[in-house]
């Protein structure tokens, strides 16, 4: 399947159980160089390295995830996302992805800027906190919103950052990135309109600004 | 599996000094096969009081090898799949030449004659053995502590020959504290006045000196928790204080035991060179920067800490690793959970052989 037919498609193929990792299993390139931030167990590099051919690495905080992630053969270091991309020298990296990651990060602008210096694009996906469940557990319920997608209660979450689709446009603006392609899921289902209200999860590519 | 020392001979090395040593012995055993291609060969690289003797039951004495929870069919090393080398360093006392081997030219043990050596020259030895083996890349090489060292010294000095690297609870240099503890041991051994500068072959060993430098060393060996938990407070033997300065503690029993059971099988001048070998060893020293160090360096590593080694600590192994990313080198890294210690590698080894076992199959199937 090329990426144009992909993209008029709507329904997504699952990847591992996760539609968000179809759509990057669909970006990433043959044969190139990735590293994957937040990786836990190192699923999606396994099924990149043995699909894709790719050279892949991964950063995970958590030691028992990263034991399991070497255990099959996936080079992850034990690491923080938020310190970690420093060593890296620039441009090391065919892509840098951080899949449902950037809301737990404690610098998320901070990491968003290495990661477009390490790599040569960016693939970034994130729970949209402005679709229309949360707003409404909002709305209805008065207190910190419990949906599917953010099912934590307010004082045991790993979210620290609550970001919507268009705040992260907002960003890309600012930050004058190259959005490559954007794709908005409502679960297997692809968003054409109203992603800031429609979709639960956004997938970015992107790459450094030109100037 | 019954396994059998073996030695081979080879004419003279070049020493880092500039002396040159000849001839020199290596004593090494192997295990498993080597395959057609030759590509399955791992270079298994001994600690600081190790020898070739790592794996199965020796063919006299049946004592087990110094890694045999990790090396045989099914376990980390699978020598089902993998052909496996160790052998002795140069300066040991267990086959390979060291102090206490003849001198041809005076016919008398080398002792303190023996040159100063260094982590290099251990593996340039080693090269010498690999290319008697007819073997040109290694798939692995990987020790814990010294072994460490060895396999990061592989790695920097001979990246072509090598196809990954596991360093285990290691450094590439000895800090303060790390002198601090072997220059302890040395200076009981020479305090002790049977070293007899060190000429004491055919005559009485330095026991006591050499008994106490290995008590320090296995003190440094263990954790607190993990000396809490085997030992305590308990008594050896009896119920109350004995109030005088023969054995109360097991902890003193047991470090009694340690200490005059090496004695048999150790020699007190191969501790002094060794552990000299090991302070001098400075991967960064020797090019300006660490990261310049590994930018030769072609293997993928596996590198491994124990939360609980405070002798080689985390630090160290995560000074490796972030030397190698401002490489952009293939480094797979975690800390892992343990009480045990520096001892860990050898001992609490159900998480390290996951991590092994994956990480070489991974690599076996690249160059497949």
């Amino acid at each position: 399947m090329t990426a144009e037919t992909a993209k008029r498609q709507a329904f997504v193929p699952e990847l591992l159980g996760r539609s968000d990792y179809a759509i990057i299993g669909e970006i990433v390139e043959p044969n190139t160089k990735v590293l994957d931030l937040g990786c836990g167990e190192g699923e999606l590099l396994q099924w990149l390295a043995e699909n894709k051919g790719v050279d892949a690495r991964g950063v995970e905080i958590s030691g028992v995830k990263v034991q399991r992630a070497i255990a099959r053969g996936v080079s992850v270091y034990q690491g923080d996302i938020d310190e970690g991309l420093a060593d890296y020298p620039s441009s090391a990296f065919d892509y840098v992805i951080l899949s449902q990651t950037l809301q737990q990060t404690h610098r998320p602008l901070k990491v968003v800027r290495e990661m477009l210096r390490v790599g040569r694009r960016v693939i970034v996906a994130f729970p949209n906190f402005g679709h229309w469940a949360v707003r409404l557990s909002m709305l209805v319920g008065g207190g910190a919103p419990k949906t599917k997608l953010f099912p934590y209660n307010w004082y045991d979450s790993p979210n620290i950052h609550f970001l919507t689709v268009r705040d992260f446009e907002a960003l890309v603006g600012v930050e004058r990135l190259v959005v490559e392609r954007r794709y908005f899921l409502a679960g297997r289902r692809k968003v054409w309109l109203l992603p800031n209200l429609l979709a639960e999860v956004a997938v970015y590519l992107l790459s450094g600004s030109a100037g | 599996m019954m396994v059998e020392a073996n030695c081979v001979r080879f004419n003279s090395l070049l020493l880092d000094n500039g002396a040159t040593l000849a001839p020199v012995d290596v004593a090494y055993e192997t295990y498993g096969e080597l395959n057609a291609q030759r590509n399955n060969a791992i270079l298994i690289l001994h600690a600081f009081s190790g020898d070739a003797h790592a794996a199965g039951i020796s063919h006299d004495g049946g004592k087990p090898g110094w890694w045999d929870n990790c090396i045989g069919p099914g376990k980390a090393f699978d020598t089902s799949r993998y052909f496996i080398i160790c052998s002795n360093i140069l300066g040991g006392c267990r086959g390979t030449t060291g102090p206490p081997s003849l001198n041809p030219a005076t016919g008398c043990p080398y002792a303190m004659s023996f040159p100063v050596i260094t982590i290099a020259d251990m593996v340039r030895l080693q090269t010498m053995l690999i290319d008697w083996f007819g073997i040109e890349r290694l798939l692995a090489v990987s020790g814990g502590s010294m072994g460490g060292m060895q396999a990061l010294e592989w790695a920097v000095a001979y990246p072509e020959r090598v196809v990954s690297a596991i360093p285990i609870a290691c450094t590439t240099r000895h800090s303060a504290q790390q002198i601090a503890f072997n220059e302890v041991g040395r200076q009981a051994i020479m305090a002790d006045p049977d070293w007899n500068n060190g000429d004491y072959y055919g005559s009485k060993p330095p026991a006591r000196g050499l008994a106490v430098a290995r008590m320090i060393g296995h003190i440094t060996y263990m954790s607190d928790d993990s000396m809490r938990e085997k030992f305590g407070r308990r008594l050896r033997g009896k119920q109350t204080f004995g109030f005088d300065f023969d054995v109360d503690f097991e902890v003193e029993s047991y470090l009694r035991y340690r200490g005059s059971e090496f004695v048999n099988r150790f020699d007190a001048n191969s501790y002094l060179y060794i552990t000299k070998a090991m302070d001098y060893f400075d991967l960064s020293n020797r090019q300006g920067s660490l990261a310049t160090a590994f930018a030769a360096t072609q293997a993928r590593f596996l590198v491994i800490s124990f939360s609980s080694d405070w002798l080689y600590p985390s630090y160290q192994s995560q000074e490796i690793v972030r030397a190698l990313r401002t490489r952009n080198r293939d480094v797979a890294y975690v800390e892992l959970p343990s009480n045990y210690g520096h001892d860990a590698f050898l001992v609490d080894v159900a998480e390290q052989t996951d991590l092994i076992r994956g990480f070489l199959a991974s690599t076996f199937d690249k160059v497949q």
